[in-house]
């Protein structure tokens, strides 16, 4: 850590899912726009206190599994009724009936693929090098404390307010993360 | 038990203020013992921090053993031929097949635990989510061994998948066999997307407390820089339950289509409509009794008991008993679709599965799986953990003999006497089977020395503590309601 860095964002800790909870409903309603709650686990109710919209993450899903069905049936029919038909035991070339389970598995094979991939790039992982990962207190965010961090970047931040809205939220320990 | 001056301690801010319910509303929380999150991330993590504890190597050195002799059996079987199985002309299924179907079978249940038990919002799954998905995994990489090797030259394996052949011929997707490659391939990695998925906030957890720099560097790889942002976490949160979405008609198609290798055929005792449903109950069965077989031992070695408790052990029974008791059904119906049918060979098949030269298997099959499991319908002998884990042996012990009854039975005596014959297995069979448990549970040890054992974070998200509308979670109380205690 060198003397040029330049702060990230104001970080506060609380101890309770109530108190973090409650207090990002205050950050939200002061019209903050870059900032975070981190919690050792999904706390129900998060998303409505931060005023997050539902996620993305299901359009993923569905173009994956469009994608797997679409694969299969038309892969299924090139191979075996295009490319190189072979007639066994006087089946059809091609039937949808047998190309439906392989189609099927490919559907949630691609599907699943869309989930996972799609939830770690709309969170822009893996990124292995973030400010708060070098900030030591942060790292109890895996153990069993909460956080919210507002980025200095907000439009609305002003360090003597930010810290005083935290403070009035309830939070105990208030530090500056840098870059 | 929760009391107010617990409760107010605690909080902080202008919560909203919650009335307690009445005591005997209260849910009783499933960790004991009111442990909170760190005690949970200090539990799990000291499994796979500080020294290699002694029981883990008197488990691990046999376990190695076994899965080099499975590495010389295979090199044996790979140079000499597939010969040397006790599989003859009419059985040309037998033990490879058994235990590739068996081992399909037991990874059923980690995705049962995961992903259906996930849709059906039973929040006990975390306890034995993550060690359940790890079994599914090790188990479906046992069974995969076996048509990898029964196709006699193993290293044609991959005319299996459409890639472009020499002579360019592709797959022929009319037979089942080929929906099999599928449905198997597609089970295991989605199986592994679902458990790494799982496995990322936990893996962040082993980051943040890890003491050395290779598992700072190796944690931190795989947690792919995991931080519990919300915004992340909203994200997380809806691939989890889409991948639980995606699995549970997953877990359901993989051991319906493993049947129609059977069904599909027109052989008596096979060409039966109800196998799909029948093999997945089935499955699930077999995978519960190995969840239970693995867990028990596990709680107290690794003293989990808060977590994994008597009432997961108790859940667990009832699924098996619930589950051996569709099986039986299901036999039931097969003998009445047999003698209803008409058909002479299929009565004569289902005679001959009870009263023939295998009737032992059938005994065996019946008792271990239909007879045994009713045990569990006394709640003193689902909370007798010795008692439940050999039932939970004999359960595996009953669906393997299932597998062999069908196979085996369906095939020794099919429609031309003059074709009849005995099967036996050879020692290169038994010791091949008795190899997979080396791979299977040298995997598993690995596993729990390496990786969280327990859904860390799913685990802190069901705890009274995290409920920010509970007490504990620090909400505010009224607190006439909690005067009595």
């Amino acid at each position: 850590m060198n003397g040029t860095s330049r702060p990230f964002g104001i970080l506060a800790e609380f101890r309770t899912a109530a108190s973090v909870l409650h207090a990002a409903e205050k950050v939200r309603d002061a019209g903050f726009r870059r900032w975070d709650v981190f919690t050792p686990f999904p706390v129900h109710g998060m998303d409505r206190a931060m005023g997050l919209r539902n996620s993305k993450v299901g359009w993923f899903t569905f173009l994956g599994g469009v994608l797997g069905y679409t694969t299969g049936m038309v892969m299924i029919w090139w191979m075996n009724s295009y490319d190189y038909p072979i007639v066994i035991g006087g089946k059809p070339m091609f039937s949808p009936y047998s190309a439906f389970p392989p189609s099927y598995e490919l559907t949630i094979l691609f599907g699943a693929f869309g989930s996972l991939f799609g939830m770690l790039f709309l969170n822009r992982l893996p990124r292995l090098h973030h400010p708060l990962l070098k900030n030591r207190p942060f790292s109890l965010v895996t153990h069993d404390r909460f956080f919210i961090v507002i980025e200095c970047d907000d439009p609305r931040y002003s360090p003597a307010e930010t810290r005083r809205l935290l403070e009035e939220a309830g939070s105990q320990h208030i530090e500056m993360v840098e870059e | 038990m929760v009391t107010a001056s617990h409760a107010t301690g605690s909080g902080s801010g202008t919560a909203v203020t919650v009335v307690a319910p009445p005591q005997e509303l209260r849910r009783i929380p499933l960790v004991d013992n009111l442990r909170g999150f760190g005690w949970l991330s200090n539990r799990v993590a000291s499994i796979s921090e500080g020294k290699t504890p002694l029981w883990w190597w008197v488990l691990f050195i046999p376990s190695a053993l076994m899965l080099g002799m499975l590495v010389f059996m295979l090199a044996y079987q790979v140079s000499t031929g597939v010969g040397v199985w006790g599989n003859q002309h009419p059985v040309m299924w037998a033990w490879d097949i058994v235990n590739f179907v068996w081992w399909i079978g037991i990874g059923h249940a980690g995705t049962l635990i995961s992903a259906i038990l996930f849709l059906l919002r039973q929040r006990w799954r975390t306890a034995v989510n993550r060690a359940a998905e790890a079994m599914t995994i090790f188990a479906v990489m046992c069974a995969g061994i076996y048509p990898a090797l029964h196709v006699g030259r193993v290293w044609y394996d991959w005319w299996l998948f459409p890639v472009p052949t020499t002579y360019s011929v592709w797959p022929q997707f009319r037979s089942p066999l080929m929906w099999d490659v599928f449905a198997v391939s597609t089970y295991f990695t989605v199986s592994v997307l679902f458990w790494y998925m799982g496995l990322i906030p936990d893996l962040a957890v082993y980051r943040d407390r890890a003491k050395t720099k290779l598992r700072q560097f190796l944690y931190g790889l795989f947690a792919l820089g995991w931080t519990g942002s919300n915004r992340h976490w909203s994200n997380y949160e809806k691939a989890y339950l889409l991948l639980a979405g995606l699995s549970t008609p997953l877990v359901l198609s993989v051991h319906s289509i493993v049947s129609l290798d059977f069904a599909v055929s027109q052989l008596p005792g096979w060409h039966t409509t109800i196998f799909p449903p029948y093999f997945v109950a089935g499955a699930i069965f077999s995978g519960f009794g190995m969840v239970l077989t693995l867990l028990i031992p596990l709680r107290s070695i690794c003293k989990l008991q808060d977590i994994i408790t008597m009432r997961h052990i108790d859940i667990m029974c009832k699924v098996t008993l619930a589950t051996g008791s569709i099986v039986g059904y299901a036999y039931a119906m097969e003998f009445f679709i047999a003698w209803y049918s008409g058909s002479p060979n299929e009565r004569f098949h289902f005679m001959n599965r009870a009263l023939g030269p295998y009737w032992w298997g059938w005994v065996l099959m019946v008792g271990c799986n239909v007879l045994v499991p009713q045990v569990f319908w006394f709640k003193k002998l689902r909370q007798n953990l010795v008692f439940v884990f050999i039932i939970s042996i004999l359960v595996n012990v009953g669906m393997w003999f299932e597998r062999f009854v069908i196979i085996v039975i369906g095939l020794h005596r099919d429609f031309l006497p003059s074709s009849w014959g005995y099967y036996s297995p050879t020692w290169v069979d038994i010791c091949t089977y008795l190899g997979t448990f080396g791979l299977f549970f040298t995997m598993f040890l690995l596993f729990i020395r390496f990786l969280p054992l327990i859904a860390i974070s799913e685990v802190k998200g069901v705890i009274p503590q995290a409920d920010p509308h509970h007490p504990l979670g620090g909400a505010r109380v009224h607190s006439p309601v909690h005067k009595e205690e």
